[in-house]
């Protein structure tokens, strides 16, 4: 297995009147082929321009993006729309991601042209296969966006992502604008396509427990900094960063047996402009010390399991045997 | 009946022990004695439909929905967009849209009077001072160009003429620093706080009258994960302490897990079950409530496949005839396409409107076992 | 299996065709629905038609004087009366109507073209070239709009020409500033960034998704405008600048009234009436447009 894109330490800063806004800070993370990447954090944590910045929406401060291998990061006028044909993003609202003025036909022939993939002639044919791949009617082709409901535009949205056969799609919180009976038929579907066409998706939301379904690694941000990522079964099992924590912790159960022991936080996120160096959880986390100014490494504590967090030994006392070889190996 | 209200609250003891809290604070009862006693019936919607006009199309945003909620409980609405839910809130509080909006039929009585025919300058009166309302969006709730205090003050001086202005502005600091506003902060513009703490502000607003009910619109709808939690417990923390009746209206099922005693599903604007929390989250019954849990992400469980309900959810304006599910129900039969279906009973105060409950339950059944 | 694609194809193209053509009658549909656009468009058309065939309708020459006729009430024969050199009103108002309504539509036509322009320019490219544009809208801004427009019609002298340009120039502006700020709103649109992201041109982007997503207040404006434009004409005639007499001008007939209000009201009655027609058969007229337009508002 290999990795289709990389990051190598990415930025991306915003310059506001107050300063320095670090959106994306320092992010380094690899998308395996075929594999899904959940992206967890809370909004400002800056997980939707780090995916805008991964496909060239944004242009990165400093860093680096890799596809397949080649460094990508500043790409030319010629290399843009080929590198955009191959990484795809799929937006949050669908209410706001298809032009008002637009029928499903207009929209997915409108990429399917610029695609170039295809025949004049073979256009029809291939909307009726787009639109019968992500489940929309036929009947439905000459709606408008506001005659749909929000899973079927977001089912268009969808349609016109995988218009370019990318191999790398960015879902920015796909499902969070829906309804859960729809959220589970637009998950579903994403999961289907990808087993078909072996996509590779970088998902990213605010909702632990979708994450927990699609993904097969999750990475978790705060305030533009990654400070946990890991396998998904693996950070379920052994949840290390007091904030993936307090984020688990947080979600409201439906299992009313089982009360959840909320760790309380405090305060609430504090400014990404000019931020101070050292953790920037450590306002608002329970266990934060002297040490916690410093500036946090992200470490391998278990194999493939990073954390950026000095006291991450100290509170998971169970980890010093089991870590040892693992930094042994380093 | 009256043995069977008695019963539940004794068994429910507002559902909290299970969340590890212990059930009896001697400062609420201390609070409570000028209070009425808790239990009794507060709030009985019977019958409800409201609908809305818009020239020659009527949409049924509510049909015949009947629940009560007594002092010191909490009940929740819960549903997807367009089910009506936010409908009934606003109808109890009296500000459906003057024009186009219309009840159609059934009461909702308030303390033995009805809501719907009462008087506006007397509805006034009750709004604010015994049901408040705190709705998603904090900003929309709150004046952009006055400082906090002024805004909490102010409404603690509309209910309580008698204050003086200072003895108002004590009270409203007093009122922010129970949801947690440091007395350094009071005197800031709203847009200098966070969502959360917005949130936090309505919520004081909301509670400086010492209102007998809560109606919460999906007040932490707009806000994080970790924000969220932080304002929740806070304000079940202060119902419970002031034994105000709450009726949460969300869509998130765990919301209601953590914070109410009983829980009504609305679908196409009829509440097709109602129960105790214990009851619903136990023994969910009707087909659109199990396809609910079940199309929810667990993070406990290893399956890789959610299991959503079939097709959409069917505009308002255009309801189905029969049973409004039977479109999307995997269990309709022939009976549920029209005519109206029946209540049933599943005992304690569990009921449940469904034609093919036997059927559901066989399937389900088999379903838990596999 | 693929006769069955071959089949849904076929039926695909027969849909296609079909829609190109009913994208826009379902646009007259919608016009045609709303009963007060279709009154307005009615009375404008009817307005324009007796201007253009004046000379068949018009009972008298516009410019024929009859001393002995000086100051005739409203009668049969003279439907409006006669003016202070006895001549016919209702002439004057048919014939007057050419010069109102070409001054009218086409300042409003050229001061909405040049405002689109400008005002895309800002929107779209944003930054240096947005703050030079606005702050010289800024400042022309200051100066009263009427003073500029005198400034200019004295420059280039008197004529239908010039005096189309001279009030269109005032409303340029206008319609700029309002266009870039709905630009602005529309780029930051979460569907321009997905265009972006799917290749789609720039010159496409603001052809497809900006301009046809942020046109609707400027159309409004600009029916709106012609009736605005047409009582300013009235202002230059009044100061000699604009169309000169003995032309009949709805607005130069107005001021003409004005001295015999007291006495002889039907002098200032049949150009104000036909000007009050206009205005608002456009606006109604304009109002159907825009609601026409947005397939949002379909029912």
């Amino acid at each position: 297995m290999s990795a289709l894109v990389e990051l190598k330490g990415l930025k991306r800063y915003f310059d506001t009147p107050k300063g320095k806004l670090h959106a994306v800070d320092d992010i380094t993370m690899s998308f395996e082929e075929g594999q899904t990447m959940g992206v967890v954090g809370e909004s400002g944590c800056g997980k939707s321009t780090l995916a805008r910045t991964i496909i060239h929406l944004q242009e990165p401060t400093a860093g680096q993006i890799l596809y397949k291998g080649k460094d990508v990061t500043y790409p030319t006028k010629k290399e843009l729309p080929k590198l955009r044909e191959d990484m795809q993003i799929i937006f949050q609202d669908p209410y706001m991601t298809l032009n008002p003025r637009y029928t499903v036909e207009d929209t997915l022939k409108e990429t399917l042209t610029i695609s170039g993939q295809y025949e004049k002639n073979d256009l029809d044919h291939q909307i009726r296969r787009l639109m019968d791949m992500v489940g929309i009617s036929g009947r439905l082709r000459m709606a408008y966006p506001h005659e749909l409901s929000g899973g079927r535009r977001q089912r268009v949205g969808i349609g016109r992502a995988l218009a370019m056969n990318p191999k790398f799609i960015v879902c920015d919180e796909p499902v969070s604008a829906l309804d859960v009976s729809i959220q589970a038929q637009i998950i579903n579907l994403l999961m289907d396509l990808q087993e078909e066409f072996g996509l590779t998706y970088m998902f990213v939301t605010h909702d632990m427990s979708v994450v927990h379904h699609i993904s097969h690694n999750i990475s978790v941000m705060y305030l533009g900094q990654l400070v946990e990522t890991s396998p998904a079964k693996e950070l379920f099992r052994q949840t290390l960063h007091p904030y993936s924590k307090a984020l688990l912790s947080a979600i409201p159960s439906i299992d009313i047996d089982k009360p959840k022991q909320r760790i309380q936080l405090h305060g609430e996120l504090m400014s990404p402009i000019n931020p101070k160096p050292g953790c920037r959880f450590a306002p608002r986390c329970p266990y934060a010390t002297e040490a916690c100014r410093q500036p946090q490494k992200l470490e391998e504590v278990l194999p493939n399991h990073y954390v950026a967090c000095c006291r991450v030994r100290e509170l998971n006392p169970d980890l010093s045997q089991a870590a040892a070889p693992a930094a042994a190996a380093q | 009946m009256k043995e069977e209200r008695f019963s539940h609250e004794k068994g429910g003891m507002h559902g909290h022990p299970d969340k590890g809290h212990h059930p009896h604070h001697p400062e609420r009862d201390h609070d409570s004695v000028q209070r009425h006693a808790k239990g009794e019936e507060l709030l009985k919607v019977n019958n409800l439909s409201v609908e809305y006009t818009a020239g020659k199309k009527i949409t049924h945003a509510v049909n015949n929905v009947t629940f009560e909620i007594r002092r010191g409980e909490s009940l929740a609405l819960v549903g997807e967009s367009g089910c009506g839910k936010s409908t009934v809130a606003k109808a109890i509080l009296g500000i459906l849209p003057d024009r186009g909006a219309r009840i159609s039929s059934g009461e909702m009585l308030f303390e033995g009077k009805d809501l719907a025919s009462i008087p506006e300058k007397e509805m006034e009166h009750i709004r604010g001072n015994k049901i408040s309302m705190v709705f998603q969006d904090p900003m929309t709730a709150l004046n952009p160009v006055k400082r906090i205090l002024t805004q909490v003050s102010a409404v603690i001086r509309l209910h309580n003429p008698e204050l003086s202005k200072r003895e108002a502005e004590d009270r409203a600091i007093e009122m922010l620093k129970t949801v947690g506003i440091t007395p350094d902060r009071v005197r800031d513009y709203p847009h200098q706080f966070s969502g959360g703490q917005q949130q936090r502000v309505v919520v004081a607003i909301g509670l400086s009258c010492n209102p007998e009910l809560l109606l919460a619109d999906e007040p932490t709808t707009a806000l994080d994960v970790t924000i969220q939690a932080q304002v929740l417990d806070m304000m079940t923390e202060l119902i419970r302490e002031r034994n105000t009746a709450m009726l949460l209206i969300t869509h998130n099922l765990g919301i209601v897990a953590e914070t109410c005693d009983y829980v009504a599903v609305l679908y196409g604007g009829e509440i097709v079950e109602y129960g105790s929390k214990r009851e619903v989250f136990k023994n969910p019954s009707h087909p659109y409530t199990i396809g609910l849990f079940g199309a929810l992400p667990d993070i406990n469980s290893e399956s890789t496949r959610l299991k959503p309900i079939d097709g959409i959810m069917p505009e308002p304006s255009d309801l189905p005839a029969g049973c409004k599910f039977h479109t999307r129900c995997p269990y309709a039969t022939e009976c549920c396409m029209e005519g109206p279906v029946p209540v049933v009973e599943l005992g304690g105060t569990h009921r449940c409107q469904c034609h093919n409950l036997d059927a559901v339950r066989a399937a389900t059944g088999k379903e838990a076992a596999v | 299996m693929s006769t069955d694609t071959n089949a849904t194809v076929q039926a695909n193209v027969q849909e296609e065709s079909g829609k190109k053509q009913s994208s826009f009658r379902e646009f007259l549909k919608r016009l045609v629905k709303n009963k007060l656009a279709l009154f307005g468009g009615i009375v404008f058309l009817l307005i324009c038609l007796t201007a253009i065939f004046a000379p068949l309708i018009a009972p008298y020459d516009y410019q024929a004087m009859d001393m002995a006729n000086k100051y005739l009430s409203p009668s049969l024969e003279h439907l409006f009366g006669t003016d202070q050199y006895g001549r016919d009103i209702f002439s004057r108002v048919i014939y007057g109507g050419r010069w109102s309504l070409t001054l009218g539509v086409a300042s409003s036509i050229v001061s909405t073209v040049l405002g689109i322009i400008v005002g895309s320019i800002a929107g779209y490219f944003g930054g240096k070239v947005d703050s030079v544009i606005m702050r010289f809208i800024d400042i022309l801004q200051c100066i009263p709009g009427i003073l500029l427009t005198i400034c200019i019609a004295s420059v280039l002298g008197t004529g239908l020409f010039n005096t189309v340009l001279a009030m269109s120039f005032g409303g340029i502006w206008g319609t700029a500033r309002m266009l870039r700020g709905q630009i602005l709103t529309v780029r930051n649109q979460e569907y321009v960034e997905a265009a972006k992201a799917t290749n789609v041109s720039e010159g496409r982007i603001i052809l497809k998704y900006v301009i046809p997503n942020s046109i609707q207040p400027i159309i409004v404006q600009a029916c709106m405008g012609i009736g605005g434009t047409i009582m300013g004409a009235a202002g230059l005639s009044f100061l000699g600048l604009g169309i000169q007499p003995p032309m009949p001008e709805w607005g130069a007939m107005l001021n003409d009234g004005r001295s015999y209000l007291r006495y002889y009201p039907n002098m200032l009655f049949a150009p104000m009436l036909f000007i009050a027609l206009t205005v608002m058969s456009i606006s109604f007229f304009g109002d159907g447009l825009r609601d026409a337009m947005d397939p949002r508002l379909k029912e």
